[in-house]
């Protein structure tokens, strides 16, 4: 179990991560960057299939269901998206070289 | 197979943070999203070996579900539209971290009234971006078209989030479990999240959208917490505090801050506010504007919105190509929220596949107006306002501008005589040095083509 300071040790760290690793995106990539972590969190698709695997009344299971295709939809539409807007800097940087 | 798991979910997280460090630079952008996507395909997939699970066949086909409709959606989406896009999977991020909330409440067992709190308070937070989000995105598609505001909403609005916490608290303190009490929270959290977004005007949406991404994140790490899952937990308190950042970076070129985004009335009194204007929008034709061009010296282009909805950003680097190789110096001014969000102008001039290095950023571009022969505005309309310098009774006061005005001649490319995004009126229209061209972006954009061509 990750509990008391080792959460807290966990959550700080990562939050300075993430300022960290943001802090120096330049403005053109803002938007692709925000679908980016928009997609990273996504991760709440293997949490949903963890309650879901769980879930045991009929009312759990309606619930995890929902839970399970909303975090793929995060997860998919995440990346698909992330990826066009990211191609598109790819083509033109290999124009200009 | 839990030490596999574990393994997995490690390197999950660390395939993330690398991917998000990745897309920090337009070289290894790319990159970085395969990164990233590498390790939501490991934690994914090792997920199906956690012990203990059951309700496989309806796993799979949720994700299916879930996985095919996005696919389909996000490879069918136009550029322009990416923002509201990002909402809505955003949104959805915030449901399923509602939706696990929601499973562990009804399973009622918990380790600690700490895990309880967690799991209460992601609840919250995930429900009120699901349901805000799904407003930005019906809002930034045309689906709401005026923010909805009566009289008193704030003090109602925070009686409805009171509410929402007074049901938290029973859930955590009185360990009311119980099916009613479960639902009246997660309903009224839901509202909550609606009225919140609702009163909200167009132009403040992306804002929004980036608050309601790091709200998510939060919600994901905190119900990371109750299950115990350490790449839930990493990921989403990154995701919480890059989201942060970046939200204020993006109210900061707004020059708004986020309390003020969320709790004040952008634009809603709108036109009067700014006043009368003084003079009258006086026309140009296509080859007189094409000649300007031609013959000018140095021409600076500002693209707006407008532009990528005309779908007139291909144009409009052919116009720059002749342009260039007349040798006149053309340079594209950038605002920060052109477009709907920070960059997503960039992402749409880079789809026309226009350079790099002729985009220039507002701080870097703002001295050389004066030295301008023409500036040429398509599409844009609320970041070329100069009210916005010079008129304190405006709502957009205070926004930082592009100076179309100080160029030596402005041309606008507009369909009509509307307001832009704010509603507000334009008084660089208006100016003497400003002459208007009227039409559809791309149809403007050719006939200044043919005009430079021809002579």
């Amino acid at each position: 179990m990750i509990e008391g300071m080792t959460a807290l040790y966990i959550f700080m760290l990562s939050a300075f991560t993430g300022y960290e690793v943001i802090s120096r995106v330049p403005v053109i990539l803002h938007t692709p960057l925000m679908s980016g972590s928009n997609f990273v969190h996504g991760i709440v698709l293997v949490g949903a299939m963890v309650a879901m695997g769980h879930a045991q009344s009929p009312l759990e299971q309606v619930i995890g269901f929902l839970g399970v295709a909303l975090a793929a939809g995060n997860a998919v539409g995440g990346y698909v998206v992330t990826e066009r807007m990211l191609e598109m800097f790819k083509s033109s940087k290999g124009k200009k070289n | 197979m839990d030490n596999i798991i574990e393994v997995s979910y490690f390197v999950a997280a660390v395939l993330f943070i690398l991917g998000l460090k990745r897309m920090s630079s337009p070289v290894t952008a790319r990159g970085g999203i395969v990164w990233a996507g590498a390790g939501m395909l490991v934690a994914t997939l090792i997920t199906f070996f956690h012990p203990g699970m059951h309700n496989y066949v309806l796993m799979t086909t949720a994700i299916f579900i879930g996985g095919v409709a996005a696919f389909w959606s996000g490879k069918k989406v136009a550029m322009t539209d990416m923002p509201q896009m990002i909402a809505l999977y955003n949104g959805m991020g915030g449901g399923a971290a509602g939706a696990i909330a929601a499973v562990e409440l009804l399973k009622g067992n918990f380790h600690s009234q700490t895990f309880l709190t967690l799991a209460v308070l992601g609840a919250l937070i995930g429900s009120v971006s699901f349901s805000g989000s799904l407003i930005a995105f019906a809002k930034l598609q045309g689906l709401i078209r005026r923010p909805m505001r009566f009289a008193g909403q704030q003090y109602f609005n925070l009686a409805v989030f009171g509410l929402a916490l007074g049901l938290a608290g029973m859930l955590i303190f009185k360990g009311e479990l119980a099916g009613m009490v479960i639902l009246a929270f997660f309903a009224v959290a839901l509202t909550y999240g609606f009225l919140m977004a609702l009163p909200i005007g167009g132009a403040d949406m992306p804002v929004v959208i980036s608050l309601f991404n790091a709200l998510t994140g939060l919600a994901v790490a905190f119900e990371g917490f109750v299950l115990n899952n350490a790449a839930m937990i990493i990921a989403g308190t990154v995701v919480g505090s890059a989201g942060t950042l970046l939200t204020q970076l993006m109210a900061r070129a707004m020059n708004r801050s986020i309390g003020n985004v969320l709790f004040s009335s952008f634009g809603s009194s709108g036109g009067e506010a700014a006043g009368e204007l003084q003079g009258s929008m006086k026309p140009i034709d296509a080859a007189d504007a094409g000649i300007m061009m031609a013959y000018a010296e140095r021409v600076i282009i500002i693209p707006g919105y407008g532009m990528a909805v005309a779908q007139a950003q291909h144009k409009i680097w052919e116009l720059s190509e002749l342009l260039l190789k007349r040798g006149v110096d053309v340079k594209f001014a950038i605002h920060p929220v052109a477009g709907r969000m920070p960059g997503h102008m960039n992402v749409l001039l880079a789809e026309a596949n226009v350079p790099y290095d002729l985009l220039y950023d507002l701080d870097e571009i703002n001295a050389a107006f004066p030295q301008t022969d023409v500036a040429l505005v398509i599409g844009a309309n609320d970041v070329v306002n100069p009210t916005a310098r010079t008129n304190p009774d405006s709502p957009i006061y205070g926004m930082p501008i592009l100076d179309a005005d100080k160029a030596h001649n402005v041309i606008v490319i507009k369909r009509g005589q509307g307001k832009g995004f704010s509603g507000v009126e334009n008084a660089l229209f208006f100016a003497d040095n400003t002459r208007m061209l009227y039409g559809d972006g791309q149809a403007m954009a050719g006939e200044l083509i043919q005009a430079i061509k021809q002579l």
